[in-house]
């Protein structure tokens, strides 16, 4: 890959992309104008209906980072830019989460002059976004049971990982040697930094990848017992709060975003920000100023209410989001839809545990709540249904509730509550 | 999951014990507590207690199967029938003085692993001779059959619990569905969500579970399957949960009887089966 670029990256495009990227960008303008979404993707549609391989050329003479994994992609894709954004250039990113071809064209057009460009890429999107980009780094961060009704089965994700970065020589993975699903998928790629950023869900990880026995877990160690499998050595380490890089030097990270599971997604930035020049305590630093992504963990007065708003999409997700709850006896509101980009299949929720809500005063709200209710029943977790953010506000009486919300619920409730990002 | 949810849990899931890991554990899952015949009424949780077997939910379990064995442990428990629960993972020995033993789904690897194991095992197919009750989803279902078809579609041997053969279609079925359950077992409507590419059919003996009227089940128009008390379907993860009366047929199995509900327990369902049957109206045919 080219590591020169252009001054002005826009010329350097065939004409029929530029024009592909001008409309687009006009579409995009109408849509946010017009109050239909951020409007970071219908751009791309339009650009991509006019010239098919624009990812390609957009992604021509620059340093582009994919981040794909179940979980942490849009909050990863965050705090890498802020690493990043250190080096004074500018980063094209979809910061949004619009993962798919369409909002990596859109975000790639409207930063024409960008060098680098950090992308949240769909998990089954990624061989091909991999191949259209030649991309620089693949920062891997987990696999887990997410939205079988339409992903693929996570074996066959993880298989397909395999095969596709073992053909990409220029490419540095920086993947999580604590998954071994995703320790198995970039097994064979050329350039590996291994990253221990912890494991919270172990469900989907019993067998051995390679042969399908049980695979042996010692503390923080795996292996498998029938083959040669198992974890890297790691020269990245989430140890508490502290991180210690390949020389062996410990900081602490004392980041704004709550839970263990965004300590991970900081490490693995870190070692990202490493891989172009980034200092580990001037990245730190950066990660550090980072509050709210895309509106999760973002925190809004509703009636003299602090309701904070935490995003869980999948079982693995929802158990970083209740790690991460405020002590009873602060309320919880939980909301959950089943559209398509949630999943039409609620069954899901059985793979959560919510005992631990019990005790608690805990509301229950979004399209599904029924099936929400019948899952807290069967656990002994006491709720009420509301149908409204402001009925759980009303009822609770608190100074503050934690909201936890799947994808279209938790967009439903910004719409309420007045998107802040 | 990480955190076992069995009210009585037996077999364990997540060894701690170093030790333990190296070696499957000989007799894991139901201890036998040198009593006679061990069938409803024995072991230690109630004179009356159930005992539930959750088989391999380390290969078996993609997607909320744990629900099943949620909602029996619940209706059991509502009458005031003890539960016991085991949940035993694929390097642990298949106890054979169950009383019900649940299969879930599986991706293909995970699915060839299970039925291979499941085969040395015997456990499974000992219990059925014991006149257990086996209720199985999706790779489960196909699993408790002659054969399957594997990662390539390449025929693969079942354990034969249950005369049916399985092999893969031509695209995967993924939605709501919604059947007529066969009128000689009394039960519901059933509602439930498939993700599968299966088609299977039935040898002479077994009879299919229910009649599709949305979504694909079998393939032929019917959905599921039952010969003696083993229950196979393709509604997947947690079936039971929209089912109760599935659920109840299982358990009145192993009882003989069961006391109706006080229907505000099974408002809630009730309210949650009958606003996705609206959501999913059968369409004939």
């Amino acid at each position: 890959m080219s590591t020169s670029s252009p001054p002005s990256r826009r010329y350097s495009l065939p004409l029929r992309a530029r024009l592909a990227t001008t409309v687009g960008g006009a579409a995009g303008r109408a849509s946010r104008l017009a109050g239909r979404g951020d409007g970071s993707v219908i751009g791309g549609v339009i650009g991509l209906r006019l010239k098919p391989d624009l990812l390609s050329l957009l992604a021509r003479g620059r340093q582009v980072i994919l981040v794909t994994g179940t979980n942490g992609k849009t909050t990863t894709t965050r705090l890498i830019t802020a690493g990043l954004s250190t080096l004074g250039q500018q980063i094209a990113s979809n910061a949004f989460g619009a993962n798919m071809e369409a909002g990596l064209v859109a975000a790639l057009a409207k930063a024409p002059d960008a060098t680098l460009a950090v992308l949240e890429v769909d998990e089954s999107y990624l061989p091909a976004t991999l191949k259209a980009t030649s991309a620089r780094v693949v920062v891997l961060l987990n696999l887990s049971r997410d939205q079988m009704d339409r992903a693929a089965e996570i074996w066959m994700l993880a298989r397909r990982w395999r095969a596709a970065l073992a053909q990409a020589p220029d490419c540095r993975v920086i993947a999580n040697a604590d998954d071994p699903l995703v320790a198995w998928a970039a097994g064979q790629a050329p350039q590996v930094t291994w990253v221990a950023a912890g494991q919270r869900w172990h469900d989907d990880s019993w067998c051995c990848p390679n042969c399908g026995s049980h695979l042996r877990r010692d503390g923080e160690d795996w292996y498998c017992g029938e083959c040669a499998n198992r974890r890297p050595p790691v020269s990245w380490v989430l140890a508490e709060d502290e991180v210690i890089d390949p020389t062996g030097r410990s900081r602490t990270l004392d980041l704004i975003l709550p839970g263990r599971a965004n300590q991970s997604n900081a490490v693995v930035a870190l070692a990202v920000a490493d891989v172009f020049g980034v200092g580990v305590s001037q990245a730190i630093g950066a990660l550090q100023q980072v509050r709210s992504v895309a509106g999760r963990y973002t925190t809004i007065e509703r009636h003299g209410c602090s309701l904070r708003l935490l995003l869980a999409k999948n079982p693995a997700g929802w158990l970083e989001a209740l790690d991460v709850l405020a002590p009873p006896p602060a309320p919880v509101l939980l909301a959950v839809n089943a559209q398509v980009p949630d999943g039409r299949d609620t069954s899901w929720l059985w793979d959560v545990d919510y005992r631990r809500l019990r005790g608690r005063q805990v509301f229950v709200a979004g399209e599904r709540k029924l099936d929400l209710a019948v899952r807290l029943e069967a656990d002994e977790v006491a709720f009420r249904i509301v149908g409204s953010v402001d009925e759980a506000v009303a009822a609770a009486r608190s100074p503050s509730m934690e909201v936890i919300a799947n994808y279209t619920a938790f967009q439903q409730i910004r719409t309420v509550l007045g998107r802040t990002d | 999951m990480s955190e076992g949810h069995g009210r009585h849990r037996l077999g364990s899931r997540i060894p701690q014990d170093p030790g333990q890991q190296r070696l499957p554990v000989p007799g894991a899952g139901l201890p036998v507590p040198g009593a006679g015949p061990p069938g409803p009424g024995a072991g230690s949780g109630g004179p009356s207690a159930i005992r539930l077997v959750w088989v391999y939910p380390d290969l078996l379990s993609t997607y909320g199967d744990r629900g099943n064995l949620l909602m029996l442990d619940r209706r059991a428990r509502l009458r005031g029938i003890g539960v016991e629960i085991a949940e035993v993972n694929s390097d642990q020995r298949v106890p054979v003085d169950g009383d019900i033993y649940l299969l879930g789904g599986g991706e293909d690897l995970p699915q060839i692993l299970a039925a291979r194991r499941l085969a040395a095992d015997g456990g499974l197919t000992g219990a059925m001779n014991r006149g257990a009750v086996i209720f199985a989803v999706c790779a489960g279902y196909q699993i408790v059959g002659t054969e399957f078809g594997g990662a390539e579609g390449e025929p693969v041997p079942g354990l034969g619990l249950i005369d049916i053969s399985s092999g893969r279609g031509d695209r995967r079925g993924v939605g709501e569905i919604t059947a007529d359950v066969d009128p000689a077992l009394g039960v519901e409507r059933l509602t439930g969500f498939e993700n599968h590419q299966g088609v299977t059919s039935r040898g002479p003996e077994v009879r299919p579970l229910a009649t599709v009227l949305t979504g694909v089940g079998n393939g032929d128009g019917t959905e599921g399957a039952y010969c003696g008390r083993v229950v196979g379907t393709y509604l997947h993860g947690p079936a039971l949960v929209r089912n109760p009366g599935l659920a109840d047929m299982l358990l009145r199995w192993v009882t003989g009887s069961l006391p109706a509900l006080d229907p505000q327990q099974e408002d809630l369902v009730l309210k949650l089966r009958g606003e996705r049957l609206a959501a999913h109206p059968a369409s004939a045919g």
